[in-house]
């Protein structure tokens, strides 16, 4: 931490990075978009077992009727996001890379935008246990972008005791503002979702961290907190990566989870308000997650905006609708630090996709491709979230000493933010260098 | 929608701070400019050739090591220009020219492309070139030559045209014969080491003194580093640090006995002690990455410097310095990591 935010009294962690934020949707508000024509819903959204489909080719669904169901605990369901007909489960595209199976389903003209399989309930007479399953059902993950399973996140491990719900409004990636608008459209359902999340948990205290430079939405949240001071809402230095969980759980608690430990460690279990959002207008209502709200934004993109859109819209449906420019794009789905980059027009809007960023020549900076060696200028050791050595690390990768980078340098403590690549003058493509060494010593020790 | 187009697929992230390592370089060798400028103003056309050949030479050798291993020109990045212009202001401006292109040579040969280019150097290169010659030419890069000297914009010192592989005529006729306003033959740490006689703290903030072509005016290199530093391509603290390091060590001999030894102050402003601290301590390659590196590093260059002067035989320390600290400096960044997020250290 700097001097300076010792004085300002500022929430915040040490070192991390400044891009510009070009968060020029932010007074955009939610709106939906038409359906497409064709939903595409990859089994494996999420973190864990992909799920297991219950339809056949041919078969008819309606909006919100569960579609696949969860392998195990360590997985969740899938729901039809539109009315109309399975065309079949086919290997497609998706926003990790490899295709993957995919129920495909061919929408009905007009279909309803009304959601037509529920089971209404009173989420107090749930026991804890019973919270869990409903959360698990349906289907929600972790909206920011990670897709772990949200029923695992809120359930503590019997060993752990918690006594913190951190809930992560801080969006700290550069254009997303679809949490920020969430959070000035649907104050009541968040307050819901956090309800459940301390029932769920057992947690006596929530904080509800927000980035400073979305203040009218710091102002929205405490005007609907209840009564008894048991949610808190604080801001936060607007800094990349102020919404990793780590990060956050330093700034407004100054706890540090362990190296290779859990927010749990720490006595904490952080959510991100999308999902808390989520699961506060779905648990009553009983319904499963069948559509989510995306940013959709960048240079090329004519009618830039946050939009509603149901699960599976491949990104060409979405590029139609708004229209995009350019000779030379990039299609970011996420935000520009850790999103990946598609070239697949069928690929879909999954659970786990915040939004859909469309950069031309100006923002993917021209000049510097070249990649010069490392001159040791430590400007991505200031910048690493985790304090890590990434000047080091990155010559090891080029000699391919991967364990020892693990075993000595902390590799495994990366969690590939891309700071360091960010501020590297000689444009060394560092984070990607840690996934590879990452990818290979997983494979060496399985 | 417009005409399709091309897709580009890129890891992230996606988006960059900008600034690179040409743009830092170029900007280092802006702001060595006005020493140079000032340094030909005090010594002339012999100040004015001896930049070009070191540079020239530099950047000739770059180049043909560049061929020699099959590896595209690396001259787009300026490096090779730096360690000319910090190699050429480092040494006496009468200096004989072929033995500047020899210290070039090896600066370029010993000090980089043996190591294996930019980055990989573990010395700063212009120092190891200059420690070459003072080893090769121990004579010719003692032998100072008086800055103002009259005709010095239409004539050499006698000492820069010596035909290569011969030794440099005597000049200290030649010093005596030529008409200065206010000279003192010797460098200011020179008199002061061997003669007792302290130098005018305004000369040589100024720079109206004898000394290498660039190392003489501390005013204005302080001016050009501070220029750097503002732009964030230099690390501030390891000049200040440097500095404080001297200056604390100058001042606790001073206080032992201020007869024999001179004033912080002194220490401060004369000889390389300002280039050394603002151009090349301070260079990334061969200075530590960790926070903490950072500190013991500049602290003990401004510590040594001090030591060699007032114990070593040689005037100037802070060449030696420098290269002991750059040779420290994976030993530093590895005792100096520091603590990673999350970690538990033994004893905490
Ligand atoms: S990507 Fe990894 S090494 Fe680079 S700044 Fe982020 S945590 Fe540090
Ligand atoms: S930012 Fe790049 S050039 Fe600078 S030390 Fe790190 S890896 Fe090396």
């Amino acid at each position: 931490m700097g001097l300076f935010d010792l004085f300002s009294g500022l929430k915040t962690f040490a070192h991390g990075i400044h891009p510009p934020y070009h968060k020029d949707t932010a007074d955009k508000p939610i709106r939906r978009l038409p359906f497409p024509a064709q939903l595409v819903l990859p089994l494996d959204q999420h973190i864990g077992k992909p799920a297991i489909p219950l339809v056949k080719k041919g078969q008819e669904v309606v909006r919100g009727e569960p579609i696949a169901k969860a392998d195990g605990a360590f997985s969740v369901p899938l729901h039809a996001p539109a009315t109309g007909r399975v065309r079949g489960i086919e290997l497609m595209p998706t926003p990790k890379g490899p295709k993957s199976d995919a129920i495909v389903i061919d929408v009905y003209d007009g279909s309803t935008q009304e959601v037509l399989w529920k089971q209404p309930r009173e989420m107090s007479e749930l026991s804890p246990t019973e919270a869990i399953q409903a959360i698990q059902d349906t289907g929600m993950v972790g909206l920011g972008g990670a897709a772990f399973p949200s029923h695992l996140k809120l359930t503590i491990p019997e060993d752990k005791t918690v006594d913190t719900l951190v809930i992560n409004g801080c969006e700290c990636e550069p254009y997303l503002t679809c949490d920020h608008r969430v959070m000035l459209e649907h104050p009541q359902a968040l307050m819901r979702g956090i309800r459940y999340a301390m029932r769920a948990t057992g947690t006596s205290q929530a904080i509800i961290g927000v980035e400073d430079n979305k203040m009218d939405a710091v102002e929205i949240l405490r005007d609907h907190l209840p009564k008894g001071g048991s949610i808190k809402v604080e801001s936060v230095e607007t800094k990349y990566p102020q919404g990793s969980e780590k990060m956050l759980i330093k700034s407004v608690l100054n706890r540090e989870v362990p190296a290779g430990g859990l927010p749990a460690d720490v006595g904490v279990v952080v959510n991100n308000v999308g999902t808390l959002a989520g699961l506060g207008r779905l648990l009553p209502e009983g319904e499963g997650l069948i559509e989510r709200v995306i940013t959709v934004a960048g240079p090329g993109i004519v009618k830039p905006g946050n939009y509603l859109v149901p699960l599976g819209t491949p990104i060409r449906h979405i590029l139609e609708q708004v229209g995009y420019e350019g000779s030379r794009t990039e299609f970011i789905l996420g935000g520009p630090m850790m999103g990946p980059a598609v070239s697949a027009m069928d690929t879909p809007i999954t659970k786990g996709t915040s939004g859909l960023l469309v950069l031309n020549e100006p923002s993917i900076e021209e000049e510097s491709h070249k990649i010069w060696p490392c001159i040791r200028c430590a400007r991505c050791v200031k910048a690493c979230p985790m304090h890590l050595n990434p000047s080091i690390l990155g010559q090891m990768a080029a000699k391919r000493k991967y364990e020892e980078m693990a075993e000595d340098y902390h590799l495994n403590d990366c969690f590939e933010c891309g700071c360091c690549s960010y501020v590297c003058p000689s444009n060394i493509p560092l984070v990607q260098y840690f996934r590879i060494a990452k990818a290979i010593n997983r494979e060496q020790a399985a | 929608m417009s005409k399709k187009p091309t897709i580009e697929l890129r890891t992230s992230p996606h988006a960059h701070a900008g600034g690179d390592v040409v743009r830092i370089m170029r900007n280092v060798v802006y702001a060595m400019l006005p020493i140079c400028a000032f340094t030909i103003w005090q010594f002339g056309l012999s100040a004015l050739a001896l930049l070009i050949v070191v540079t020239a030479t530099c950047m000739a050798s770059e180049r043909l090591f560049n061929r020699l291993s099959s590896q595209p020109s690396s001259l787009g990045d300026w490096s090779a220009a730096i360690t000319g212009i910090l190699l050429a202001l480092t040494l006496p401006p009468g200096f004989p020219l072929w033995m500047g292109a020899v210290a070039a040579f090896a600066a370029v040969a010993l000090g980089k492309a043996l190591f294996g280019g930019l980055g990989m150097n573990a010395m700063n290169p212009a120092l190891i070139g200059r420690a070459f010659v003072q080893a090769a030419f121990p004579v010719a890069i003692t032998t100072w030559t008086p800055a103002f000297f009259e005709g010095r914009f239409t004539s050499f010192v006698p000492t820069t045209l010596t035909p290569p592989f011969l030794q440099p005529p005597v000049i200290s006729d030649w010093v005596t014969s030529v008409t200065v306003d206010a000279f003192s033959g010797a460098t200011p740490l020179a008199l002061q080491k061997f003669e007792g006689v302290q130098m005018d703290t305004l000369d040589m903030l100024l720079g109206t003194t004898a000394g290498s072509a660039g190392e003489t005016s501390a005013l204005l290199i302080l001016i050009c580093g501070l220029y750097l530093a503002a732009r964030r391509m230099l690390d501030w603290r390891i000049p200040v640090l440097v500095m404080l390091g001297a200056a604390v060590t100058a001042g606790i001999f001073f206080l032992i006995d201020p007869v024999k030894y001179p004033d912080p102050l002194f220490v401060l402003l004369s000889g390389g002690l300002m280039l050394g601290a603002w151009f090349m301590a301070s260079d990334m390659v061969g200075s530590p990455v960790t926070p903490l590196g950072v500190v013991i590093y500049a602290l003990m260059i401004g510590v040594l410097t001090v030591i060699i002067r007032l114990f070593g035989g040689l005037t100037e320390g802070v060449m030696y310095a420098i290269l002991l600290g750059n040779a420290a400096t994976p030993l530093i960044d590895q005792l100096t990591q520091p603590r990673v997020f999350g970690e538990q250290r033994a004893g905490k």
